[in-house]
């Protein structure tokens, strides 16, 4: 589930979608501001440290010869004094500096950046990355909520919350999808942002198609590119004020809805059609 | 140069919208889009008339050059990003959307057939004359953008050293792109809605200004959405003392002004009277953050 421009309702359907399933996973990789867990309320949650290396140095071994500091291409590491440091926020845990290092003085440790939240709702099997906050790259994390929700055997339906934009964070988000949902709204901004996940999708060759979500008056533009693009329209979500107040209060994923109900069966039934179990 | 910074850390409650219309207000000659991944304020703002395009070059990525590769799997082992990977000829491949330049891979090569190339990923534009419009769009599944956030905030600084207020733009999230965003900032505006959603992330925005030591405060946009929400919002911030800096009311014709190309600055209508409020509000704080 991705849609480029943020707030048009990735997660809402991504957990309609995943209860409308008899069983399903859900998935958070928006690990920056993971929601999905805000509605689904997952109980017996378990949590799980996602962490990464981080150079250690042996002071007495190190004989200050700055090769791990010409070596390291994110400029991690700096020298202050005779001595090598490390910048936390910026190390990519490459482990460069261990293997250049002549006196083996670059151990590793490692650092926690995030978890991985692992819990039950109803039918749905809940998996959320959560990036601590100050933290730079997300993309281990979501790497980790995606190992924790993979079970090979399984084929029953998994729901893959995407982070917004197109950047590598998404990228890793859709790596093993095997069918990508646009979530879009009806204004040039979602029409902008949807192009480019829609482009990203195509260099990935990832089979999509689109939902229209808050839909209201008919908005020419976008029915003409989803035309000149022959990407399908699958499903289109009425806009109601009283559905936005359900959402608002994080209710509304999980109540009793006719139009809505039928409207994610069929969802459910036109991505079965697509492959998706 | 006061540096006004809009964040939202929830996408889509509005960070654009708002910008736009305090750049309307404040007739703000320096301006930002620091939303390299989804950038859309160029398409609500007028765009001043000269253009300059500038290539933008992340990390460097591995390349393997086949001649030499004898599949001897070493890179392979060493990479820690799995973005070497061995072909049906016996050669190594690189899967340059995942590589990110560490340059392991040159260092345990046994034959010198790894080197590390510059990689294009993204574009900056810088528009000049009246005003400075500085942007940027990252390449498809490009890492690396705070790199960008910092050049596009450089080029606007350097492009408009005299302009007394710039306003910027910022991303959804607390990650890189955010924090490089955050730095220099004079006052970030936290657009935020009045959802469960809206505050969780706003408080992880909180978190995240307050590790960088930048002043905030706070506006909730499509109030009436739900008021039972919004107000919970303002008195969590009251409670922490976070400055309130208005609220705006949910209003259609936010959506159809964006629609028509126009600004809901220019539109009469309850948004504009309380975006008006919102900049007044925001002017008093940034004069006191100087003061």
């Amino acid at each position: 589930m991705l849609s480029g421009k943020g707030g048009t309702g990735k997660t809402f359907v991504s957990v309609r979608l995943a209860l409308a399933a008899p069983a399903a996973t859900y998935v958070d990789c928006d690990v920056e501001e993971p929601d999905g867990r805000l509605f689904l309320q997952p109980q017996q949650v378990t949590r799980e440290p996602v962490e990464v290396t981080l150079p250690d140095f042996d002071a007495q071994r190190c004989t200050g010869c700055r090769k791990c500091v010409d070596f390291c291409r994110f400029h991690a590491l700096a020298f202050v004094g005779v001595k090598p440091m490390v910048f936390p926020e910026v190390c990519h845990g490459c482990g460069g500096c261990v293997r250049v290092c002549p006196v083996n003085a670059v151990g590793e440790r490692r650092r926690e950046i995030g978890v991985v939240e692992r819990g039950v709702s109803g039918t749905v099997q809940v998996v959320t990355g959560v990036l601590h906050p100050g933290e730079a790259s997300g993309v281990p994390v979501i790497r980790a909520a995606l190992r924790a929700a993979h079970t090979p055997a399984d084929d029953t339906l998994t729901v893959i919350d995407c982070p917004p934009g197109s950047a590598c964070t998404v990228l890793e988000s859709i790596a093993e999808a095997d069918f990508c949902l646009l979530v879009t709204e009806p204004t040039v901004f979602g029409l902008h942002n949807l192009r480019m996940v829609a482009e990203l999708t195509q260099l990935m060759h990832k089979p999509r198609g689109v939902v229209l979500n808050k839909a209201q008056e008919p908005f020419a533009p976008l029915t003409e590119y989803l035309r000149e693009q022959r990407i399908p329209l699958l499903a289109e979500i009425p806009y109601r004020a009283s559905l936005a107040r359900e959402i608002a209060a994080g209710l509304a994923p999980r109540g009793r809805d006719a139009e809505l109900d039928a409207l994610f069966q069929t969802l459910l039934r036109t991505l079965q059609g697509e492959g998706c179990p | 140069m006061k540096k006004l910074l809009v964040l939202s850390g929830k996408g889509g409650t509005g960070k654009t919208t708002v910008a736009a219309a305090l750049i309307h207000f404040s007739r703000a000659r320096a301006i930002a889009d620091c939303d390299v991944d989804a950038p859309n304020l160029h398409l609500t703002v007028p765009l001043p008339a000269a253009q300059e395009r500038i290539p933008f070059f992340g990390s460097e990525k591995a390349c393997i050059e086949a001649d030499r590769c004898n599949g001897c799997g070493l890179c392979v082992e060493a990479c820690r990003f799995q973005a070497l990977h061995r072909t049906a000829s016996g050669k190594v491949d690189v899967n340059t959307l995942v590589c990110e330049g560490c340059g392991v891979c040159t260092y345990v090569c046994p034959r010198q057939a790894a080197a590390l190339r510059p990689d294009l990923a993204g574009c900056r534009t810088l528009y000049t004359r009246g005003s400075v419009f500085s942007t940027a769009t990252l390449r498809m599944g490009r890492g690396n953008s705070g790199k960008l956030v910092t050049e596009v905030k450089t080029a606007l600084a350097q492009a408009a050293p005299d302009a007394p207020l710039a306003i910027i733009d910022g991303s959804p999230g607390i990650g890189c792109p955010v924090i490089a965003s955050v730095s220099g900032a004079d006052l970030v505006l936290a657009v935020t809605e009045p959802t469960v959603s809206g505050l969780s992330d706003l408080q992880r925005l909180l978190h995240t200004a307050a590790t960088l030591d930048a002043p905030i405060a706070v506006c909730v946009n499509r109030f009436d959405d739900y008021p039972e929400g919004g107000e919970r919002i303002e008195a969590f911030c009251r409670e922490r003392h976070i400055p309130l800096a208005g609220r705006i009311p949910t209003d259609p014709e936010v959506r159809r002004a964006l629609n028509a190309g126009r600004s809901i600055a220019e539109v009469e209508c309850p948004a504009q009277a309380a975006l008006l409020e919102v900049y007044h509000a925001v002017q008093r704080l940034l004069g006191e953050e100087t003061a």
